[in-house]
């Protein structure tokens, strides 16, 4: 039976990998990522998970075994954290184009410089068009349970797909929260034996990973962002039939008192636990605000977005990264470019907060509030603010 | 003749490496790796970084290979086949494999994706001890990019960003000595090959797949193109690259080092030299203080052999 316990968010990843019964793990350590390859070190070292981890020398290593892992028709995981996202980022991309359907999670962190180890979206948002499934989760159950949604989905003959779960750096990984266990006898047929559909397989040989000309490229791409669009109903039976056999429902756009809202705070990941109090407390107060967890990125749910959204006076986008020089946060952007040409768009307001796990409060969530609706009056004066910035 | 002494080195007549590839003319990545896969036989599955061998062999919707390929990228060879191993290994292990027999796992590459870009990826799958062989196709130049020099190209040569000119000869370094590198992870096979020597070759891939655990083989390639050298000349230059001791051939077995092709009087390092264009521009005296230094290299790998290291 599922068991709740008190449990490092970390822990609780690693032992979601082991009961996914996982073949190959190839990890690199960096911090805030080392729990989860230390934790599933030790489960493999115990016998508790037959599987091959290999310990490579870099993280560009460490996603290119997962390809040539998950190429043998392994079951394959990885985890990593900001530079070392950067620096495989050449294979995630080749990954994806390659229709491998790896697992990673993401501790999001900071990109230097200057170094830092402290958590925000900067990682993930380099690697915004890599072609993955892009969940964010928000605590540590929801972190353990989408590593089985992620390997449903992954695996799924209609998607082969990699998917990235982003959890944040510290504020996730390294709290220990209460976590619902699910254990590998509890799984049932919810992750089907993973079947490739191409395999290197001396008895049956293939060439994987050709080069290509531009007579075949645009066709190539095509398809692969058709199968990144198409992955978006396999993505909801997952949580759905999750649902039904676990008893903790998700979905791409979770909303909190949004009905009546005029004004509606957007995040992705742990920041949407702080929203909520904050929601809550400005609701006391009888102010309508409401709040969105952004929890799929990739496919990005437009259409989830708009039903709640349109006709809303003031959506104020609360990102964890940057985009030098760009118009706004990414989220940000890329919801003002869902919404461009839609009569019933909201405003849409650009607030950056959270850099390098710098605190945010819920005071600061009832100042982005308040300031939303000031700028929906006033227009923009620049194209977004940065919370809690020192002057 | 007694054909018997030959019987037993015999190659298959089946090809693994199918011809109507792209390569140039005279291309000795052809030759190499034909000579590879039929010692490695069927059983093999290949791990190709980005260079000419991949351009060439599986331009999409075409392909050279009738063993499973994969391609990844540039520097990737030896972690996409760590990658390869791990994963036919547990799938043997859990009894999910198609194929039950052992699996060859080859990782191979041009000096640019092994002595440079590669180096990396390749030291770490050595030092993990995985059961593979690594293949590195030295033509000495980043052919596949218009004749650039690497970190392999010898010293003297000139390439397109190596120019010779009033203030250069060419290139400025010694060539990095790739197999010793290999040899120093310790690891149980390491040896040097060229397609000149078929026989030899095949014989140390047969080793190196015998053996359980990391081979390294550095194979000698003559690139025409990048070498300004007559097509035709492919085996015979690679010919006299070993019997001007410019590229060696040994085996360093469980750390024994063994010279496999000893010429018995070295021939002047001019005759290797003279049909290349790459090496045209050297002077007499430029060509007699390489050949010195290319000498006292091949002293020292006889001397090492004698002393039984």
């Amino acid at each position: 039976m599922s068991h709740r316990k008190g449990l490092e968010v970390s822990l609780g990843i690693s032992e979601a990998i082991k009961a996914c019964d996982v073949d190959v793990i190839s990890a690199y350590p960096i911090t805030p990522q080392t729990h989860i390859v230390e934790k599933l070190s030790e489960i493999v070292a115990e016998g508790e998970l037959d599987a091959e981890f290999i310990m490579v020398e870099s993280e560009h290593s460490a996603m290119a075994a997962c390809c040539g892992a998950a190429a043998a028709g392994a079951r394959t995981f990885t985890s990593t954290a900001s530079q070392g996202l950067q620096l495989m980022s050449e294979i995630v991309y080749i990954a994806s184009s390659m229709r491998l359907p790896i697992v990673m999670a993401v501790a999001n962190r900071s990109l230097s410089g200057p170094l830092s180890i402290w958590g925000d979206h900067l990682d993930v948002m380099a690697n915004r068009d890599s072609g993955w499934i892009k969940y964010f989760v928000e605590n540590g159950q929801a972190a353990h349970d989408h590593m089985f949604m992620a390997y449903r989905v992954a695996e799924n003959p209609k998607v082969l797909l990699p998917v990235m779960v982003n959890l944040d750096g510290f504020q996730l990984t390294h709290v220990i929260e209460p976590i619902e266990l699910i254990e590998a006898e509890e799984l049932g047929d919810f992750i089907p034996p993973f079947i490739p559909q191409i395999q290197l397989n001396p008895l049956e040989p293939v060439t994987m990973g050709p080069a290509g000309t531009p007579a075949m490229f645009t066709e190539g791409k095509k398809a692969q962002e058709a199968a990144l669009r198409d992955s978006r109903p396999v993505i909801d039976e997952a949580w759905e039939e999750f649902g039904k056999r676990f008893g903790r429902n998700y979905k791409a756009v979770e909303t909190y008192y949004t009905d009546d809202a005029e004004v509606i705070i957007l995040g992705m990941g742990g920041l949407t636990g702080t929203a909520k109090s904050a929601v809550r407390s400005m609701r006391a107060d009888g102010r309508k605000v409401g709040m969105i967890n952004l929890r799929l990125f990739r496919p990005f749910p437009d259409e989830d977005l708009h039903k709640v959204l349109s006709g809303v006076k003031v959506v104020a986008v609360c990102d964890r990264a940057m985009s030098y020089g760009g118009p706004g946060g990414p989220v940000a952007s890329e919801l003002k470019t869902s919404f461009y040409g839609h009569p019933d768009a909201p405003y849409i307001a650009s607030f950056i907060l959270g850099l390098a796990g710098r605190d945010v409060r819920t005071g600061d969530f009832e100042h982005v509030a308040r300031r939303a609706e000031e700028l929906a009056d006033i227009g923009d004066p620049a194209p977004y603010e940065l919370i809690g910035l020192r002057e | 003749m007694d054909l018997n002494v030959y019987a037993a080195r015999m190659l298959p007549e089946a090809e693994y490496f199918a011809p109507g590839h792209r390569a140039c003319l005279g291309c000795g990545h052809g030759i190499s790796v034909r000579l590879v896969m039929k010692a490695l036989g069927p059983r093999t599955i290949v791990s190709n970084a980005t260079g000419c061998l991949e351009i060439v062999s599986s331009t999409y919707p075409q392909t050279a290979w009738k063993v499973p390929w994969i391609h990844v990228a540039f520097e990737t060879a030896a972690s996409v086949a760590s990658g390869v191993e791990a994963g036919v290994k547990v799938l043997q292990r859990k009894g999910r494999y198609p194929e039950k027999e052992r699996v060859t796992v080859l990782a191979i590459a041009g000096d640019g994706g092994t002595a440079d870009i590669g180096m990396q990826g390749l030291s770490g799958a050595l030092e993990r001890a995985h059961d593979f062989i690594y293949v590195c196709l030295d033509n000495e130049a980043y052919m596949n990019t218009g004749i650039q020099r690497s970190s392999s190209t010898p010293y003297g040569s000139w390439t397109t960003t190596s120019p010779s000119g009033a203030k250069s000869i060419g290139q400025k370094t010694w060539k990095k000595n790739m197999p010793a590198i290999a040899a120093a992870h310790g690891i149980p096979y390491v040896a040097t090959a060229t397609p000149a020597y078929p026989f030899d070759m095949v014989e140390k891939l047969r080793k190196a797949k015998e053996v359980e655990g990391p081979a390294y083989v550095h194979v000698f390639s003559p690139c025409p193109t990048g070498w300004r050298l007559d097509p035709s000349m492919t085996v015979q230059i690679a010919r006299l690259a070993v019997q001007t001791a410019a590229f060696p051939l040994y085996e360093i077995e469980d750390g024994r080092m063994k010279v496999t092709v000893k010429p018995s009087k070295l021939r002047p390092l001019v005759e290797y030299f003279k049909p290349q264009r790459r090496f045209s521009h050297l002077s007499e005296k430029d060509v007699k203080a390489i050949q010195k230094r290319v000498r006292a290299e091949y002293k020292k790998l006889l001397a090492r052999e004698k002393e039984g290291f």
